[in-house]
């Protein structure tokens, strides 16, 4: 029996379950439902409490209910309006698309040279990309920080994306999926007159679609989120991506709470809307990159 | 001078390789493979960035191991590890176990799960710093003053801070958990639970012999990666300790902010190159004994 098959007879007999134990309702059933539900309510509130606080006045945020009693947008526009934000927020959009462009590009180029092209010493090439993945950034950010120095590169946007340019988690995960492009493909492609790179461009990267969104969404959320290293460096307020200037940001307004809230939010609430909107592709994604990576 | 075109089929091979690799080739080579034997011999040098670098073998080191900050350090990282994975671990195959036998709202109640993972650190860190904060700021205290009981100190407390911390890390990851495992039970053939249930095994019986063995390489996957995270621990503590980094008494510091600050504030080069090599060891070493303890079972 196929894969597929199996998953399909499962499903039949589940949906035969469920219509059959309609009619008296498990209270086993119920009760996990619910602790689960409740679970996950539990899991959202902190985030619930961050934008109800940003739509706070001070005097209510010491209050402990979720919905303001005189709602306000005043801190949205008192933290948006020295422009700060926009500024950071597009210098992260900047990064972490141009990042993710070139890493999906270069790890699937190498994923694919190492997967179809036969030579010598393609082994070794791939071993040594693997084995860049024990390396930690931590390790690497003081030789990148005097590189920068010396290349002028410090406080650039080049500067914080040198170092995401292409990823070996990448290209092993891309290495995993051209694997399923079968040889007679590229080999009629070869037939017609297509040159190599033709081949992979246009034959190979349209099979692994779902692979190349994995890995896009993977990469982007991790630059989206990267910390230590923009921290390190940039050090004008005008190059800082979000997660850096909302550190700065919130330090500045020490006690204030409301307003550091309203910062959190700016920075939780799109990633937020684009998980609401793609939900579906984001997890199977993130579960793609996960398990086959 | 031979062309292109007169070359076999399988030397345009070669060819077109190493013209895809060039260029990530020498990515790789400049911007990982000599990084990291540059920091590994500056571990040996004395340097603050500015003057000349001078050579000073292990004293690096010796220096290292000899500082009681270190240690209290190195046992921080440690207890971030030990207590995030086994806990978050823990927690996600339970959440991934019950959800995987929910259909009712099914996408609705992973998205609540998953909602965290999508979310950034450091605006989840300020927001758990302001839970965190006395009376009448904080609302965790606020709510238990609600219930009358008395303030806890949470980030003030040099026992309790640590875990204050680890909390937000491991609420934010469990999303990413609970949909690997899921993934992963789905994976399991139904045939294995058909025979079981033609047998009258017990639920209990069922998840200890049949899913759990079978989860095996997903476990794996998860303890390493999570471990990795954990002993990596640094945007966080930086983040919810900004008045007093890593404080209260170094009592939440890991070893990555002691090499930031070693690096970043002190300009002690070479001194914070060693702890990196430190690093470097550790995640090496736990990552293999994880692999070797696990593969075994």
């Amino acid at each position: 029996m196929s894969n597929s098959e199996i998953k399909a007879s499962s499903q039949t007999l589940e949906t035969a379950k469920t219509t059959s134990s309609f009619s008296n309702v498990d209270p086993g059933k119920v009760i996990r439902w619910t602790l689960l539900f409740l679970g996950g309510v539990v899991m959202v509130m902190p985030i619930v409490f961050m934008i109800s606080t940003s739509l706070k006045w001070p005097h209510e945020i010491y209050e402990l209910s979720i919905i303001p009693k005189e709602p306000t947008l005043e801190n949205y526009i008192y933290v948006l309006e020295d422009g700060r934000f926009y500024q950071w927020f597009w210098n992260s959009l900047l990064i972490a698309t141009a990042t993710t462009i070139s890493a999906v590009i270069f790890d699937s180029m190498v994923g694919y040279a190492l997967c179809k092209f036969k030579f010598s010493g393609r082994m070794f090439v791939f071993v040594a990309i693997l084995s860049t993945l024990m390396i930690p950034t931590e390790m690497l950010v003081i030789p990148w920080y005097i590189m920068a120095r010396d290349f002028g590169w410090l406080n650039s946007h080049w500067g914080i994306m040198f170092p995401g340019m292409m990823t070996a988690f990448g290209t092993f995960l891309m290495k995993q999926f051209f694997e399923t492009v079968p040889d007679d493909f590229l080999e009629a492609a070869r037939i017609d007159g297509l040159n190599e790179f033709q081949i992979w461009w246009s034959v190979a990267m349209p099979l692994v679609t779902p692979a190349l969104s994995a890995l896009a969404i993977f990469i982007f959320l991790g630059n989206w989120t990267a910390f230590i290293w923009p921290l390190i460096v940039t050090n004008s307020p005008h190059l800082y991506t979000l997660p850096v200037g909302l550190t700065t940001f919130s330090v500045e307004q020490s006690v204030q709470w409301e307003l550091i809230m309203t910062g959190a939010a700016l920075a939780t609430i799109p990633t937020l809307i684009v998980f609401l909107l793609f939900q579906r592709y984001i997890i199977r994604g993130v579960v793609m990159a996960g398990l086959k990576g | 001078m031979l062309g292109y075109r007169s070359l076999s089929i399988k030397q345009k091979q070669v060819v077109w390789a190493w013209s895809f690799l060039a260029l990530p080739v020498l990515f790789y080579s400049v911007i990982r493979f000599y990084p990291t034997f540059g920091a590994i011999l500056l571990s040996f040098q004395e340097w603050n960035l500015l003057g000349s670098k001078s050579w000073i073998g292990l004293e690096n080191y010796q220096k290292l191991f000899a500082d009681p900050v270190f240690w209290k350090v190195f046992n921080n990282t440690f207890i971030y590890l030990l207590l995030g994975t086994p806990l978050s671990l823990l927690v996600s195959f339970i959440i991934a176990y019950n959800l995987d036998k929910v259909r009712f709202m099914h996408g609705t109640i992973r998205a609540l799960y998953f909602l965290p993972f999508m979310t950034s650190t450091v605006a989840m860190a300020w927001l758990w710093r302001w839970f965190y904060q006395p009376v009448p700021i904080g609302l965790s205290n606020n709510m238990l003053a609600a219930m009358s009981i008395p303030q806890f100190p949470f980030l003030k407390s040099t026992f309790w801070a640590l875990p204050s911390i680890l909390a937000p890390a491991v609420w934010a990851g469990l999303g990413f958990q609970v949909i690997i495992f899921m993934a992963g039970i789905r994976a399991i053939p139904t045939t294995y639970y058909e025979a079981a249930r033609i047998d009258g095994v017990s639920p209990w019986t069922i998840l200890w012999e049949i899913t759990l063995p079978l989860l095996k390489p997903t476990i794996v996957f998860l303890v390493v990666f999570s471990s990795i995270g954990f002993l990596r621990i640094f945007d966080q503590v930086f983040n919810m300790t900004t008045n007093d980094p890593g404080g209260p008494l170094n009592a939440t510091k890991p070893l990555v902010l002691m090499i930031y600050d070693t690096a970043f504030n002190s300009f002690d080069m070479g001194y914070a190159a060693a702890q990196t090599v430190v690093l470097f060891t550790v995640l090496l070493v736990v990552s293999l004994v994880q692999l070797r303890i696990m593969r075994d079972r």
